[in-house]
């Protein structure tokens, strides 16, 4: 298999180390003297840009999280003046307000390279095409794997998401190598090009990426079969640039991490102590090497493991294993991140009793989420068309939040846990 | 004209009618007519009672949605062709129908159905000038006894 770029992905500890010594170094500066909130943070604890001498002083910093961000919204943590910027992306945040990240030209480049490396380390090469089904818009999957089969020098199919018989029709005429989606999607595509009486076999796509969600061995086992492909993991979030921050090579045990620019730690998500190789907690991330966000030590709240021995495929990057849960209540749905408090948020501004259960299953291969909610007396209507019509006012309200569709099932008054305490609000039977 | 009916909210759930209809019988609340509607999740119980406000009180202590929605009651001969003639008339006057359902009366030659329309009162009016006997809510009940 081809490395993208064998000069970082296969260096020796000891460059990496310098490297990643030298980029924290001016990170941190960058951060300290560009973003005030960073400059307030560690003055607090009395430390200086000049305290920072390698990427072992990493753990003298202190943690960012998603909260941060939202306090500081839209672009409060910045480190670029708006002239520098050439790109905006945001995801779902903890409560209506979105996480907004920005890039400047430099960061897009860090960004489509470690697209670029995951796309290498799935068989991709100048000479294939890549068929890019995840959504192209503020979320980052459409984008992020476009440039990176930009950056490889393939030929970059933007189908986005939706209309799955036409999406198996440009599989079939464009002679796609590759397929980029969230699992779930490719589940979904398998499933019809099978109902539909296609051989997998005669479709030219050879490999997938996937990622924006959690999935398991037995849905890359599945996937693999209905489509006849590998099916290869990608990791990323838009907090630290988007897919491509690590990626699956052809051994499937891990992900290697672009640790040159997406420096990890692993942590225990209750001490905030680092965790040795090997174990799971809390993976953390710095951006060494981005301009516009340069986010120190930030929480992404993934629960995995951290791995260093040589990988058989040559790269000498540090895995991270499939990330295995969340240290808070996040749920990922459709590829999109969703957040309990959201819903709350949507329902109190409605005048609503805050009082919902959130149940997601997964039929047919695709996450399907019911919200659950306590109508008021009022909303109550003798006529099945008034009570659908309550329904779909709330529905409407929680897809412009959500950004992804909830059915929405009215009950009565009272019926529902109560806010106080700790109250059981989501029910996931999806097997994951 | 007009007729207090009870919309009782059912969940999907067993044993949830069992428990409305016995508040409503501790409540010593006769039932005179009824329908349900029934969806994928959830349900709305339709009442015509002897007693509509303490049945719905006594509905509310238990916890349970109910509200009084007002319908109109119209009586008709018992034979073919002759429920199309009220509702040629509705249809010609513009006036749609939510919903209905018949009920039994004691007496036979007529045939008796509740309407739930958008406007009971332009309803009533044009019903009646064309003819259509609508119950009062007195004759309604007197009629059940």
């Amino acid at each position: 298999m081809p490395i993208f770029n064998p000069e970082i992905e296969c260096a020796s500890r000891d460059y990496l180390h310098a490297l990643q010594s030298a980029r924290l170094i001016k990170m941190v500066k960058n951060a300290y003297e560009n973003v005030p909130f960073y400059k307030a943070k560690f003055d607090e604890i009395g430390l200086k840009p000049e305290d920072i001498h390698s990427i072992d002083d990493i753990t003298k910093l202190p943690f960012t999280v998603k909260t941060d961000l939202r306090d500081n919204y839209p672009f409060g943590l910045f480190a670029v003046p708006k002239g520098e910027l050439v790109r905006i992306h945001a995801s779902s945040g903890t409560t209506g307000k979105p996480t907004v990240v920005g890039y400047t030209q430099h960061d897009i480049d860090v960004w489509a390279e470690g697209a670029a490396r995951a796309l290498s380390a799935a068989g991709g090469t100048n000479n294939d095409t890549v068929h890019v089904s995840y959504g192209y818009g503020l979320f980052t999957g459409g984008l992020g794997l476009h440039y990176g089969a930009e950056k490889l020098g393939a030929t970059a199919l933007p189908a986005s998401t939706g209309n799955t018989n036409r999406q198996i029709q440009m599989l079939q005429d464009f002679k796609s190598d590759i397929i980029c989606c969230t699992p779930s999607y490719a589940m979904f595509i398998g499933e019809t090009i099978r109902d539909m009486g296609i051989d997998p076999k005669t479709l030219p796509v050879r490999a997938g990426i996937f990622g924006a969600e959690p999935w398991t061995e037995e849905m890359r086992k599945q996937i693999e079969e209905l489509l006849a492909i590998k099916a290869y993991d990608i990791y990323g979030l838009s907090e630290i640039a988007g897919p491509g921050v690590s990626y699956d090579c052809e051994c499937q045990n891990g992900m290697h991490v672009c640790e040159d620019y997406f420096y990890p730690e692993v942590i225990d998500p209750d001490t905030l102590e680092p965790l040795p190789d090997g174990q799971y907690g809390e993976l953390v991330f710095t951006c060494i090497g981005k301009e516009a966000l340069p986010l120190v030590r930030y929480r992404t709240r993934d629960i995995c493991a951290l791995t260093r021995e040589k990988c058989a495929c040559g790269r000498t990057t540090v895995k991270m294993s499939k990330p295995r849960g969340r240290s808070d209540d996040m749920l990922i749905i459709r590829g999109v991140n969703v957040f309990p408090s959201q819903v709350e948020h949507v329902l109190l501004s409605l005048n609503m009793a805050p009082n919902y259960l959130i149940i997601v299953d997964r039929k047919n291969n695709l996450d399907l989420m019911e919200v659950q909610v306590e109508m008021t007396p009022d909303m109550f209507s003798d006529t099945v068309k008034g009570m659908e019509a309550e329904e779909k006012r709330i529905e409407a309200a929680l897809q412009s939040t959500l950004n992804i569709h909830a059915k929405v099932r009215l009950m009565a008054p009272g019926t529902l846990p109560r806010s106080e305490g700790k109250a059981k609000r989501v029910i996931d039977n999806r097997k994951l | 004209m007009i007729i207090k009916q009870l919309s009782i909210f059912v969940e999907n759930k067993r044993g949830r009618l069992a428990e409305i209809t016995k508040a409503i019988a501790a409540a010593g609340v006769d039932i005179r007519a009824l329908s349900i509607a029934d969806t994928t999740d959830f349900g709305i119980l339709r009442l015509i009672v002897n007693k509509p406000d303490e049945a719905a009180t006594a509905l509310k202590e238990k916890g349970i949605t109910v509200s009084v929605t007002n319908v109109i009651a119209v009586g008709f001969d018992d034979k073919p062709g002759a429920f199309s003639v009220p509702m040629q008339i509705l249809a010609d006057n513009g006036i749609d129908v939510e919903y209905m359902y018949a009920f039994i009366t004691r007496r036979s030659e007529k045939a008796y159905v509740i309407l739930r329309v958008a406007d009971n009162d332009a309803a009533a009016k044009v019903l009646t000038d064309n003819g259509v006997e609508i119950l009062s809510e007195a004759e309604f009940h007197e009629m059940m006894c």
